[in-house]
């Protein structure tokens, strides 16, 4: 497996796994016909805005799992607007990257941040700039 | 990292010692070229026709209808491109079924691109093809059929006697591609209608890059590598003379233990298939429970991706291979899981452990332990278990 030490640190001591009850947020994006699930919950601090907590489960290969913990790990303790700034990108580049053919696990990191802040912005009936309603939805599966 | 336990042997099989010291002297001291007229070359020469006459009796065929390749696909595309081209006239139509190996699949996709008709057979849910739907697939154009003596990927063996005879009933050349069971189970072309049979050295213990293609003497088909006039004019290129050796030495050392290997394998085999059954939940044996090959173990696990456990196993030492997209190198799974009916998400959570005979039940006791672990580690994880569990306490 050609991953980084950083890939197969977050695969092997995966961060903030699990689920939080009652979250502000829940955004599952991924389709299990392609291998890839991701499920992101958010607690934000209704005053400031904060990713207070932010926890993770994933179906899905090695990248899939480093990616979604590397990207509750930057989303953590920023704020909403901050957190949408969390890209695809970011999270390769923190991994120190990643194979050409898992970067999609890196796509499915970013819509699964978005689709929890989209969940959120929806149940509290506010709109977050340059959040757009996130693509796929395990609902899609045929 | 404890030490490592091999469970890979469909993808290969380590050259056993003999194998290796019955090579180097063709390497060393006999490095003539077979094809040589002076008498240094004559040994060589002597060990090569040694070897195919090993080969043959092994099948229980003639020497003069073995065939030296490169391996297993070259042994496939030959026959494939090689019955196409030498019987058009008769028809272009070739049936195979739908869990072939790649090396016969894409080789069919690219004969359909140059006007031939394949038909893909379907398999049950144990991924058995049926001599009844090989014979209602038979046309007046079909001119060969193609199907494996035994599954890479689930072990299933074919009941390849029952399709030589539809075969040759219809007056239809028959090929299998042994690669998976060559050495592995008893196999006599004679007595199973087989025309046409590939096989590949490393499978069983021999050198990697060398194998075979037995042809029966009633097949005419001209070569696949043109060139030099070896193999009678067949198949080109200097004899790898270390290679035939090596496969020969590997062949006969199979054969002159199969029942004893087969017993060994078989309980070792069902030891590992019995404990995962019984301890690790939402699982599924994948292939026939009894017409298997003796060294194959897949299941499917529900609700996990096969990537991160072969990682995991990695982690303890063990090498296994899986069907998972993520392994296959695009994004759907293994085309035989899906034949044999597994929806996408549970063929991603596939696992295979192919053994030898080298293997101890100790291993298969650690493999066991190891792969629960893995498995409830990779479930309180997945979003899908959560789900799964989530729905079973509503009920």
């Amino acid at each position: 497996m050609n991953y980084s030490e950083k890939v197969m640190d977050h695969f092997n001591n995966p961060r903030n796994v699990g689920e939080i009850e009652n979250a502000s947020g829940v955004g599952t994006v991924g389709n299990a016909k392609c291998g890839d699930i991701m499920r992101i919950y958010l607690d934000i601090d209704e005053d400031t805005k904060i990713v207070k907590d932010c926890k993770f489960k994933t179906f899905g290969c090695g990248a899939a799992v480093a990616t979604s913990s590397m990207a509750t790990e930057l989303v953590k303790g920023k704020t909403i607007y901050e957190a949408l700034e969390v890209t695809n990108k970011a999270v390769m580049e923190a991994l120190d990257g990643l194979p050409p053919v898992k970067v999609h696990c890196s796509l499915l990191a970013e819509e699964a941040i978005h689709a929890a802040l989209w969940d959120y912005a929806e149940k509290n009936h506010i709109t977050i700039e340059g959040l757009k309603k996130p693509k796929t939805d395990i609902s899609d599966e045929d | 990292m404890s030490k490592l336990i091999y469970l890979d042997n469909a993808a290969t099989t380590s050259v056993r010692p003999e194998v290796f010291e019955a090579m180097k002297p063709y390497y060393l001291e006999n490095y003539s070229n077979p094809s040589s007229v002076y008498s240094f070359a004559g040994e060589a020469k002597k060990a090569m026709e040694d070897a195919r006459k090993v080969i043959a009796d092994s099948l229980g065929a003639a020497a003069t209808e073995i065939y030296f390749t490169g391996g297993g696909s070259e042994s496939d595309n030959w026959v494939l491109k090689g019955v196409a081209e030498a019987y058009r006239a008769k028809g272009k139509h070739i049936i195979t079924s739908k869990i072939e190996h790649h090396a016969i699949l894409h080789t069919c996709e690219y004969l359909e691109k140059h006007g031939y008709e394949i038909t893909y057979l379907d398999v049950d849910e144990n991924g058995l093809v049926t001599p009844e739907e090989v014979e209602k697939a038979i046309r007046p154009d079909t001119i060969l059929i193609s199907i494996m003596f035994a599954n890479n990927e689930i072990g299933t063996i074919e009941p390849i006697a029952e399709i030589g005879k539809v075969a040759h009933e219809h007056g239809v050349l028959f090929h299998t591609d042994a690669v998976q069971a060559y050495a592995h189970v008893p196999i006599n072309v004679q007595e199973m209608n087989i025309d046409m049979l590939s096989a590949s050295g490393h499978k069983f213990h021999g050198p990697k890059g060398i194998g075979f293609l037995y042809m029966s003497n009633k097949v005419k088909i001209g070569p696949l590598i043109h060139g030099g006039s070896q193999e009678r004019s067949r198949r080109a290129g200097t004899h790898n003379v270390p290679g035939i050796v090596g496969m020969a030495k590997a062949a006969w050392l199979a054969h002159a233990k199969m029942d004893e290997t087969i017993a060994k394998e078989t309980a070792l085999r069902d030891h590992l298939i019995g404990r995962l059954e019984k301890e690790i939940p939402y699982c599924r044996l994948n292939g026939d429970r009894v017409k298997r090959l003796p060294n194959n173990v897949n299941f499917c696990f529900r609700f996990i991706e096969g990537e991160s456990l072969l990682i995991l196993l990695d982690q303890n030492g063990i090498c296994a291979s899986s069907g998972s997209a993520c392994t296959s190198g695009s994004l759907d799974p293994s085309h035989v899981l899906l034949a044999i009916g597994l929806p996408h998400e549970i063929a991603h959570g596939s696992l295979r452990l192919t053994l030898s005979e080298d293997n101890t039940m100790e291993e298969m006791d650690f493999v066991a332990d190891q792969a629960k672990k893995i498995v409830e580690r990779l479930r309180s994880m997945s979003p899908l278990y959560d789900d799964f569990v989530k729905q079973q306490k509503k009920q």
